[in-house]
């Protein structure tokens, strides 16, 4: 996260000079690994371990006969050319063109918007539209999960009502968008008040100058607050394709109110846990989980590079 | 910080509130009411899967099916709470206790150690910093879900699936609380006051400890919130870990709530005590949040604001 490492605070002691290290020096060094050592310590034992041990299942197979042996690069030749995790990571890179851009640019409007002072009510609507973050994705699931519902659901009330049946909710595609609509619910809020906030925080001599010429509040937002928010609106959109290939709760919970369209593959991560827990085959799913994360690593990368190189060329 | 400028900490601490704002005034723009309607709209939108789930909670199972899902039917609230209470021998209970040990137990630990670490990342100067630095970083683009599975895989050869240390454990480590504290502590501390302490002889952690921690404590309550609500919502975690219901979380219970009413009709008795049961699971997070939304606001404007 070269972007972030760029922000990071200068170095705060008093420029040392490279000589030898004098006795206060060296307690300083002493105090600073205490206060960094407990968190990297956790760190490498829940995060780096997991990750190696990962890298190191995947390079083997278990088999009922014969029992666990060195396999090579098997498991990412099986991985890239099945059919079911490729769909996974399929229907994740339409979520990341259609669903991460729509979340992202409503969240934009409604921070704008609120961040213009030309609304009513700004404060209520703020934490009406944040709430949804405070809902478990448990809990938002199963809430439109039985919206969505053919028997009690209001929406198919409505539908029966006027004479039309239900609305496809759970059909192929259907299914795409209702998962896609609960992820927009919970994460528009989340996300909205990330680029709030440094709209709040951008001084406003940054635009009273255009203001007292004329400029519109839209021609102010797009000229002036958009670019000047860019770093806010690149930490939404990394943290929303980090999220978008570890989706799993939603589906997994739709799972049980149409489990032919859910399957055992709707994203990766529930294809690993599929494959981990009910195959029973975790080399293949350390497989899939490295995958994963290289893929997201990947794309992450490509986010942030392209919007460095399109600040290099403004 | 070399650059002092609209990016630095003091949006941190400010409330976000109109009022709060210096030199800003939009009162003077004038009100555009398609703007507010549009707005106003939209928040019926996000408003209207909790106004469901409140009217859904007060009826019985067979008004559910009966009366229209978004107005109320006859009064049944009262009913289903004791129903989501007494059910299966009251394991709902437990799924509370559980949730809150889970978010608070891992909320304090990963605020303290992030508000540690971020302190001596701010402060210090030491060998191997800007590699550790960068490797924390790193991390936080690591998609952690994906490590859950070999997280297990881990555990279960150290007998630890099936126990509280299985949630706590991988929930204390949180590089992005370390990055945010890392920031707050280079303006929070001032640095001639940490000079200050040195010439008077206190040693280092004590200056941590009783100099530092106080000015910290804003942007720690932060980190902890987030913390908080990051691990009283996890699911995936906890799904793989725990096999026993007493030790589930309420995420987990509820799913499995869910599974079972959506199972088969002879548990059709269910839906309204998994629906009851959900709103009784998001009053604690949403009641907080309303109450601690300054915390909130401010730890993504560090976030947003410095990255």
């Amino acid at each position: 996260m070269s972007t972030l490492v760029n922000a990071a605070p200068e170095v705060a002691t008093s420029a040392p000079r490279r000589a030898r290290l004098t006795a206060a020096k060296r307690r300083q060094y002493g105090a600073a690994y205490v206060l960094v050592l407990p968190f990297f310590l956790i760190f490498v034992a829940m995060v780096i371990v997991p990750l190696v041990y990962a890298g190191y299942l995947s390079f083997f197979r278990k088999r009922l006969i014969g029992g666990t042996s060195f396999a090579g690069v098997e498991n990412y030749v099986k991985a890239l050319t099945d059919p079911l995790f490729l769909s996974g990571v399929g229907r994740m890179a339409i979520f990341l063109v259609v669903q991460v851009p729509f979340m992202i640019a409503l969240a934009l409007f409604f921070a704008l918007a609120l961040d213009s002072g030309m609304m009513k009510l700004a404060k209520f609507s703020r934490l009406a539209i944040f709430v949804p973050y405070a809902v478990p994705g448990v809990v938002a699931a199963l809430m439109w999960g039985y919206l969505y519902g053919p028997d009690f659901g209001p929406f198919a009330q409505i539908g029966r009502a006027l004479g039309m049946g239900p609305p496809p909710f759970f059909s192929q595609t259907g299914m795409l968008f209702s998962i896609m609509n609960i992820v927009n619910w919970s994460f528009i809020g989340y996300n909205m008040i990330i680029i709030y906030a440094a709209l709040r925080s951008l001084p406003s001599e940054l635009y009273e100058a255009a203001r007292v010429d004329g400029a519109s509040e839209p021609r102010i937002a797009w000229s002036i607050k958009i670019p000047a928010v860019r770093p806010a609106l690149l930490l939404t959109v990394i943290f929303s394709v980090i999220g978008t290939f570890q989706l799993f709760t939603e589906p997994k919970l739709m799972a049980t109110l149409a489990p032919n369209v859910i399957g055992t593959a709707w994203s990766p991560n529930l294809y690993a846990y599929n494959v981990a827990f009910v195959n029973q085959d975790a080399n293949y799913a350390a497989a899939l989980a490295f995958l994963l994360g290289i893929v997201i690593m990947i794309v992450s990368y490509i986010v942030q590079l392209s919007t460095q190189r399109k600040e290099r060329s403004s | 910080m070399t650059t002092a400028g609209p990016a630095t900490a003091t949006a941190v601490q400010t409330d976000l509130d109109e009022s709060a704002a210096p030199g800003r005034n939009p009162a003077r723009q004038r009100t555009s009411w398609l703007l507010t309607i549009f707005v106003l709209i939209c928040v019926g939108y996000f408003l209207l899967p909790l106004f469901w789930l409140v009217v859904a909670s007060t009826k019985s199972n067979a008004d559910l099916f009966s009366s229209f899902g978004l107005w109320f039917a006859n009064f049944n609230l009262f009913e289903n709470i004791k129903n989501v209470l007494t059910f299966q021998d009251g394991v709902f209970i437990y799924w509370v206790i559980n949730s809150a040990i889970y978010a608070v137990v891992s909320a304090v630990g990963a605020s303290f150690l992030s508000t540690a670490a971020g302190y001596g990342f701010a402060k210090y100067d030491f060998p191997g910093k800007a590699v550790l630095f960068a490797i924390t970083l790193g991390a936080i683009m690591v998609p952690i879900a994906a490590l859950t599975v070999p997280t297990y895989l881990l555990f279960a050869r150290a007998g630890l699936t099936d126990t509280y240390f299985a949630i706590i454990l991988p929930s204390l480590a949180t590089p992005f609380g370390v990055f945010l504290m890392r920031v707050y502590a280079a303006d929070a501390v001032d640095n001639a006051l940490i000079e200050a302490a040195r010439v008077d002889g206190v040693g280092e952690l004590r200056i941590f400890f009783t100099v530092a921690l106080r000015l910290l404590l804003p942007g720690s309550i932060t980190v902890l919130l987030f913390s908080l609500v990051a691990t009283w919502n996890n699911y995936f975690l906890p799904l793989i870990m725990l096999n026993t219901a007493e030790k589930f979380p309420l995420t987990v219970g509820l799913a499995l709530w869910q599974s079972t009413a959506a199972g088969g009709s002879g548990s059709r008795a269910l839906f309204s005590t998994v629906i009851t049961g959900s709103l009784l699971s998001i009053i604690p997070l949403v009641v907080a949040f309303l109450f601690l939304q300054r915390y909130w606001q401010s730890g993504l404007a560090t976030g947003g604001v410095k990255a």
